[in-house]
Formats: C-alpha cells, structure tokens, sequence
C-alpha cells in the first residue's frame, strides 16, 4: 500500500493521545502492541467490527490469540500469495489493526506455488478435512469442560496423599490456567485453519456476480450461498421448538411478556408433570445450544444464553403465542432451499453465453462447498469454546475475589493474562507458606483505575483509521474480514463533511422500506424494553438475537458487515436491516420516528 | 375490422409488418397479441402514404421536384421543401382512404363518444442512424378532433419533407421512391403517472435488474426531459428495490381540454412523493419481464397508469440498443480446474 497525495488524512498513530489520567491503564497493555515511531509509516483502522468497544485488560487476549492464529494460517500454512498476517496495536482501549501486504512480485509468484499445493488441496478434500475439523473441535471443548473447577482446599485430600500423587493442589490451579489459555490459543488456530480459504471462494463467486450483474446487491449474492441448516441457526430452532413444545403441554401461558426467566422457571417447576416435561425438554436443548453468547463473543461480558436465560426467555411468549394460534414456526428448510435453488437458476438464464454459465456453476459450486464452514464454525469457536473459556476464567475470578484480591469475580478481566497468571502464582504460593496473598493490597486500586480508564474511553470516538491512506485496498484478508475498501476510506475521510445530515448510512443488509419507532437497546438487559413493531437500534446485532426478530420491524446496527449473520438472519426474516453504520447509537434518539431503508443502507430520522 | 391494404389495427401485427407498419406499429402489434395491456389504435400503413402522395402527384410532380435538388443549394432546398409541405399538410386525403381511417378512428370510441387520441409517426427502418433523416420522432397528443386527427397525420408525413430530412437523402442519393412511412394512431391514456423502464441498466448493461422512471401526469414530460423523474432501480429476479430516487417534480403533463398537452403546476405535497407504489413498482416489473421475456432481449419500454381505472398499460416497446450492441467481456470463463478461480481473490491485482 502506497500513500497517496490525498489532502485529507488520517491522524498519525504518534498523534493520538492517551486520555489524561489514563495512563496507567494504557501501559498495562503488552508492550509489542502499544504503537510506536514506526508505526506512523502504516495504513491502520479501528477495528470496531470485532471489537467494538474498550478493551479490558484481559479481555484483549482474543486479539492476541487471533491474530497468532490468523497470521499463521497466512502466512506460513497456506501461504496466501499477496498477504502475510495482520499486526494489531492498541491505543486508549480501541484495537488498530494493519495488514501486510507482500508487493514483490518474484515473492508474490513463489507464494503463489506454496498456495496452490496447500490451498487447493483444502478445496479438494475440504469435506473430509471439515469433518476432521468438528471433531477435533468437539474434542477441544471436551477437554476444555474436563478441566477442574480452580479450588484450594486447606489440606491436601488424603486420598491424593496416599495414591502417591506427588504434586499439591495448588500446582493444578496453574495447570488448569495455562490449560484454558492453551486451549483459548489452539482453539483461534482451528477458527483460522479454514476461514480465509472459505471467504475466498465466496468472494471468488461474489466477484463474478459483481462483474456480470454490476447492479446485484450484496444481500441476493449472499442469500445464492448462505447454508440454510448452519449450525448457528439452531439456537433459535430450538427456541422454536419449546414454545412449539410448550403449547403441547399447555403450560404456554407461563410464558407472558415482561416475566423473569427465573419466575417462569419458578411457575414451570410448580407446574406439574407437564411443567417438568417442559423442563427436561428445556435441559436438552441448553446442551450444546445455549451456548450461544449475545455477542460476537469478543468480550467476557457477552454471556452466553446457558448463563443468561433473559434473552431465550424474552423471545418464547411471542414465539409460543404464534404456536397457539395454530401458526407452523419450523423454518421450511425445503421452501428455502427451493427458493435459493430457483435464484441461483434465475440469474443463471441471465448470464450472456454457456461460457459464463459454466463458469458460475464452477464458482457457486466451490462457494456451497465451503459456505456451511464459513457459517458453521462460529457457533463452535466465537460461542460454545468462547464460554467455555470466559467461564473458566470467571471461576479464577471467583477463587481470588473469595481470597480478598478484588471485590466481584468479574474483576478478574480488568488483569492481562500474564497479570493473571501472576495473581494465581501469588494465591499458590500464599497458600503454600501459609502467609496472606500480597494481591489484595495490590490489586483493587488497579482494577479501580482501570476500570474508570474502561468508562473514559467509551466516552471518546476515536477515528476510524490512522496514518498515511493507501491509494487501493488490495489485501484480501483486509477486504474478506472487514470489508474495508477504497470506498471505505472515502466514506470516513468524508463524514465529517455532513455532520447536520438527517440520514445514518451503512451496509445495505436486507431490502425493504419501514418507518417505525427507534428502540435503542444497548445490551441484552435491555432486550426487554422492545415493544412490537419497534425498529431495533444496538451495537451489534448478533445471530443470538435472532429470536427477537420475530417481534421487530427492521433492525440498524452500529458494527456488521451484509454478510454478518445478523444481516442474514434480517434476510431470513424479511426485515429490512442497515448494518455498519458506526454510529447509530448515538446519532438517533429513543423512541424517535425513523425510516429504514435495508436496500439502499440508509436510515432517515424523521 | 381488419384487414385494409390501408390500415391495420394492433391486434392484426407482428414484428414481420415492420416493413409496412414500422417499429412502433409492430411492435404495439407483437405487445398486443402477446396479452399485454396496450391502449388499442390503429396503424395507417406505409400504403395510405404512397396512395396520398401518388393522388398529389396526379395534380403535380411531387417526388420529381426532390430528385431534381442540388444536395448543395440549400436555398433552393429550403424554398422547395417549404412548398412540398405545405401541398402535404394542405391536401385532402383521397376519399377512400380518409373514410377508413375516420371508421377506424370511430372504432376506437366509447359509447359513442369520438375517441381522444396520439399520433405517431412510425419508422420504418430499424437503424436509429436513419432516424435523423426523417421527422420520426413526430408526435401529437391529445388529439380530440376527427379532422384534426387527419390533419396531425398528414403532418407526420408532411415531416418527412423537411429541410434536414430531404438533404440527408440528397446527400446519401436514397431514391425518393423509396421514401415512406406508416402512422400510429393510438387511444390516450390520461395518465395519472407514466415513464420509462428499461429491462436492464441504462448506466452498467446490467441485466439483472429493471430501471424504472416515472412522473405524475403524461409520460411526456419524461420522455422530453422536462421533468427529472423518480427513480428506482428494482432487482429483475428478486424484485428488491436497492435505488428509490425521489425527486422534486414541480410540473406534470396534463391534457388541455381544448386538444394537445399543457403544463401544470404539481401541489406542494404531491411534488416530493413517489409517483408509484411498491405494488406497482413491482406490477411493472413483471410486465418488463413478460415482455423482455416475449422478445427474447432488453426493451425500453413506455408506460403510463390510467388515472381512471389504474391499468398499467404499455404504449411502447423497443429493443434496447446501446448495450445490446457492445462486445460483451465475459465475466470469467469455465476453467480447466475450477479451483483456478480462487486465484482471481487470491492472486492480486492482475
């Protein structure tokens, strides 16, 4: 990437400041992602698709273990010709990513070979390496709900004495730790090991459709691929099903509106044998499909449904109010596939001549092939490992708040991972001589500065990107991951010319024109406030929510590309939906009149 | 009533009378035989024409006096051509021919009421070159009279002699034998919208998609450019519709009660609306369909929506050309092995 003689810019990295008083948060970061001189040479942007919000300290291990992960499988394992790994940085909690492109084209050829033996050796056996892949997974998360609970005991469990075992309790916490983060790492490999393969042969066959249908929105390209039985739709499947359930038994009407999880499950038990029915029904589908986080996983505090009943909870009295009103909620998976199968047909007569058809079978071909890993492997790795792995952290949180090194067991994610790992060892060895830890003198005005630190840098926008703008945007794993072109850089170097606008833009996700009352829901607590026939405001719209977009008019978020699942489960349910649009949240007001626009990508306030 | 050697009403044409009919004539021929809504008329055939002139000729030389013009005396041309039409636009038509074409007109009203009609010339050449050497694009709306219907027609040929039209055939030595042209005569549609829509994208070729302009009132404000239209840019297959301009339209085409079209002021809160719904966005897009579907290509199509009844009609359809005519670049060929495509994402810039 080159720099252009573009009088607009980006500030340098070396021109954003620590806000004041922060300091000490900032610098608690590792040193090799906190920016420096040289790093005012390269193109950066805000992450703000995965990592929309400040990062706590150790919540910042996902970018460390992804970004290993990703660089790899690159870089060095399928050798991507023209890109290596993405380096990340940090700066008042806001994660700046950067690629590296490889220009030289005598690199750029040798690669090349390198990729061709590896890659398409993917491709050809991509089912059975897939299939290989479920399972090393499913064996990652068992290995990953075998680890113990992190206990000390006051003295060492006799029988662990007389079996000869030879090592204490207290080595098992550190076991357990560096297992959970070993695993938090490998996990990330198994994310990477696939994906780029897969967005490129979609994006193969969305670059076809782009170049022989200039005019074709992103979204009819997607709904040509998307999987109509992924994995990540079951959640919501299931949800179907126990209010479907539910009706069956007649226990539906425990299900109203504004009532707790809790209470219901409260009523439920009270209920009889058919209320346990339910509930059993209920146990079954938690394992494995509650372990669905309403994030994007990215942040410990996106919990997962399983630790969170609220937002399953909050969808079932709308889903089982249809069931009892004799509506069918099962997704027709054989009218959907007939429906995508006629769209891939219809524009196939489109195409001028048998060459370009056979060239599209070829590519859409390759893109089905790939498609169910591509959607599949979130609902293993960004949700079921992810709450796996947070919980496990959670629990050491719990073990040292008990021990007196902070207050509250969330706590924890306010230490880096090595800091942790440093807290656990000073537990271990408090335990061992006996004497009190050192981390409770040490350890609450450090989670209190960081803390404040956390709430200070949500006040602050910090720019889209930073330093010198690159004349084209050519790295394929910039613009699969993020979406992030030429035409990107244009639109931010630009929103500032249009600050009085009446209008949010973002990525057109799913078409149609509603007007309707903006709800602005900034977490899942607030899922509840949703009235029907709201238009749905939030940050990050998350396949997990799925199920409240049977109540909704149209969704707008402020993260997402058209092809996040949040775009197509909008598609799924015909409601129109304006991803991406950065700032959403806090450009329109609660309970403002608004037009969604989900063809074009544009909300009007009204 | 069918079948004089002078005139042909819609429902009796296909592309094949073109040569007799015109473009537009056969055309509105094909679209009506293929069942869809077209308002009915009738086409004076390029017979009607010869018969006309071969009667002006029995008074004096007509076509004698073109063929004796120096391509370079235009002052002699423009004298000449000034007279040629005015004995065209002055000249009563022969008796048998003129009591057709005012049975066919009658034909065409209701309840005993003379029906309001356009007249068109009609090309009877396909090549869009040869438009400019005739006055092709002639046409007269609203037109409530039987004699003025008579009158405009005769215009329409008398078009035909105009300074430009007469020195592109000098210049080119076409045989003024030769020379012809048929005229639509067509009941009007009082439009409460009406436009264009072309069966694929003016702006990229794209045929996947349908662009539709319209206004309120007579097509012919957007035809003319007098208005910008609303826009919309509807998927063909899926019928999302990513493009909605709206626009500021401060004039509509309306008839004036005494014949012909006049200006009217648009009201304050119909200028900023949409001039067609989501239903018939949609209603015009399965016609677009049908009838790009009848033709076998793209067609660029005129419509309007009776104020009246809310028919959406056709009242004409053509081949798109612009696109039609490029050399196609294949989006991409089929590959030896298909996993080669990959390299189009991974390969880089080429």
């Amino acid at each position: 990437m080159t720099a252009t003689g573009d009088k607009r810019g980006f500030p340098l990295p070396s021109s954003v400041k620590v806000v004041p008083g922060t300091e000490r948060a900032q610098a608690a970061y590792p040193y090799h992602i906190q920016f420096g001189p040289d790093d005012d040479k390269r193109f950066w942007f805000y992450n703000s698709m995965h990592f929309p919000e400040p990062m706590c300290s150790f919540d910042m291990v996902t970018a460390e273990a992804a970004y290993c992960a990703l660089g790899a499988a690159n870089t060095r394992v399928q050798c991507l010709p023209t890109t290596l790994g993405v380096d990340h940085r940090i700066i008042n909690g806001r994660v700046y990513i950067g690629g590296n492109a490889v220009t030289d084209p005598a690199e750029v050829e040798r690669r090349t070979v390198e990729f061709q033996k590896r890659a398409f050796y993917y491709y050809a056996n991509w089912e059975k390496l897939y299939e290989q892949w479920k399972q090393k997974m499913l064996q990652l998360i068992q290995d990953a709900q075998a680890l113990p609970k992190p206990a000390l005991p006051e003295f060492e469990p006799l029988e662990h004495v007389h079996a000869g075992r030879g090592i204490a309790s207290n080595h098992d916490l550190l076991v357990t730790y560096q297992k959970t983060l070993e695993g938090y790492f490998r996990m990330w490999h198994h994310h990477f090991e696939f994906l780029l393969l897969g967005y490129g042969a979609y994006l193969t066959f969305f670059g076809f459709c782009k170049k022989a249908f200039p005019e074709i929105t992103d979204q009819t390209i997607a709904r040509m691929v998307a999987g109509i039985e992924a994995e990540i739709f079951r959640p919501d499947d299931e949800l179907r099903r126990l209010a479907r359930h539910a009706v069956e038994l007649n226990v539906d009407h425990h299900f109203q509106e504004g009532v707790k999880a809790d209470e219901i499950l409260e009523s439920l038990r009270k209920a009889g044998e058919p209320g346990h029915r339910w509930l059993e029904e209920l146990e079954k589908a938690r394992d494995p499909w509650f372990n669905i986080n309403v994030g994007d996983g990215f942040y410990h505090y996106h919990r997962g449904w399983n630790d969170d009943l609220s937002m399953p909870f909050a969808a079932l009295p709308e889903y089982a109010r249809r069931a009892r009103a004799g509506e069918t909620l099962d997704r027709q998976m054989e009218k959907l596939q007939a429906e995508r199968a006629e769209l891939i047909a219809d524009y196939r007569e489109l195409l001028a001549t048998d060459e370009e058809r056979a060239a599209y079978d070829q590519m859409i071909g390759l893109a089905h092939r790939v498609f169910p890993y591509v959607e599949g492997h979130k609902f293993y790795c960004e949700h079921w490992y992810t709450n796996l792995f947070f919980n496990k952290i959670r629990e050491f949180g719990a073990l040292l708040a008990e021990s007196g090194f902070f207050a509250k067991e969330d706590d924890v994610f306010h230490l880096t991972h090595y800091e942790l790992e440093a807290a656990i060892i000073d537990l271990m060895n408090a335990w061992s001589t006996g004497a009190p830890p050192r981390g409770p003198q040490y350890w609450p005005p450090i989670v209190a500065e960081r803390k404040a630190a956390i709430a200070e840098w949500s006040k602050h926008r910090t720019p889209e990107a930073l330093g010198p703008i690159p004349d084209v945007i050519d790295d394929p794993a910039i613009v699969m991951l993020w979406g992030i072109t030429r035409e990107t850089l244009d639109n931010w170097l630009s929103a500032g010319d249009d600050k009085n606008s009446n209008e949010v833009r973002g990525f057109a996700a799913s078409s149609g024109v509603v007007e309707g009352t903006a709800r602005i829901v900034k977490s899942v607590e607030e899922i509840g406030r949703l009235q029907s026939g709201d238009i749905l405001v939030c940050p990050v719209t998350n396949p997990t929510w799925a199920p409240i977009f049977q109540k909704i008019k149209a969704a707008v978020s402020d993260i997402g590309g058209s092809m996040s699942h949040a775009a197509i489960v909008a598609r799924e349910y015909g409601l129109p939906a304006v991803v991406g649009t950065g700032n959403a949240t806090a450009k329109i007001k609660d309970g403002q009149r608004i037009r969604v626009d989900g063809g074009r990508g544009v909300v009007t306030l009204l | 009533m069918t079948g004089s050697r002078h005139i042909s009403v819609f429902a009796d044409l296909t592309l094949e009378d073109r040569p007799h009919v015109g473009g537009k004539g056969g055309s509105l021929g094909e679209l009506t035989r293929a069942g869809i809504d077209v308002p009915p008329g009738f086409v004076v055939r390029t017979e009607s024409f010869e018969h006309f002139i071969q009667a002006l000729e029995r008074e004096a030389p007509f076509r004698a006096r073109v063929e004796s013009l120096d391509a370079d005396d235009l002052d002699t041309i423009t004298a000449v051509c000034r007279e040629l039409r005015a004995r065209v636009e002055a000249a009563e038509l022969p008796a048998d021919l003129k009591s057709e074409i005012l049975a066919a007109h009658a034909a065409l009203g209701t309840a005993g009421q003379a029906p309001i009609v356009a007249v068109r010339s009609s090309a009877t050449t396909e090549d869009a070159s040869d438009a400019s050497f005739a006055g092709l694009q002639d046409t007269y709306l609203w037109v409530m009279d039987p004699e003025d219907m008579l009158h405009k027609i005769r215009s329409c040929w008398a078009s035909l002699y105009s300074v430009e039209s007469v020195s592109y055939r000098l210049r080119h030595a076409f045989p003024e034998k030769d020379v012809a042209m048929a005229v639509v005569v067509q009941v009007m549609v009082d439009a409460r919208t009406a436009g264009v829509m072309f069966t694929r994208s003016p702006t990229t070729g794209d045929r996947s998609v349908i662009t539709i302009e319209g206004a309120w009132g007579l097509g012919s404000s957007v035809v003319g450019g007098e208005v910008t239209p609303d826009r919309w840019v509807v998927a063909k297959i899926t019928g999302e519709i990513p493009v909605r301009d709206i626009s500021d339209k401060a004039i509509r085409h309306a008839p004036s009660p005494t014949g012909g079209i006049v200006d009217v002021e648009v009201d304050a809160d119909q200028r900023r609306e949409a001039c067609l719904s989501d239903e018939e966005l949609q209603a015009l897009r399965a016609i677009g369909r049908k009838v790009e579907r009848h033709y076998g290509r793209p067609q660029d199509i005129e419509w309007a929506i009776d104020r009246h009844t809310n028919r959406i009609l056709l009242l004409q359809s053509r081949p798109e050309t612009v696109w039609s005519n490029k050399e196609a670049v294949p989006a991409a060929t089929k590959a030896e092995d298909p996993l080669t495509h990959v390299m189009s994402i991974f390969g880089g810039r080429k």
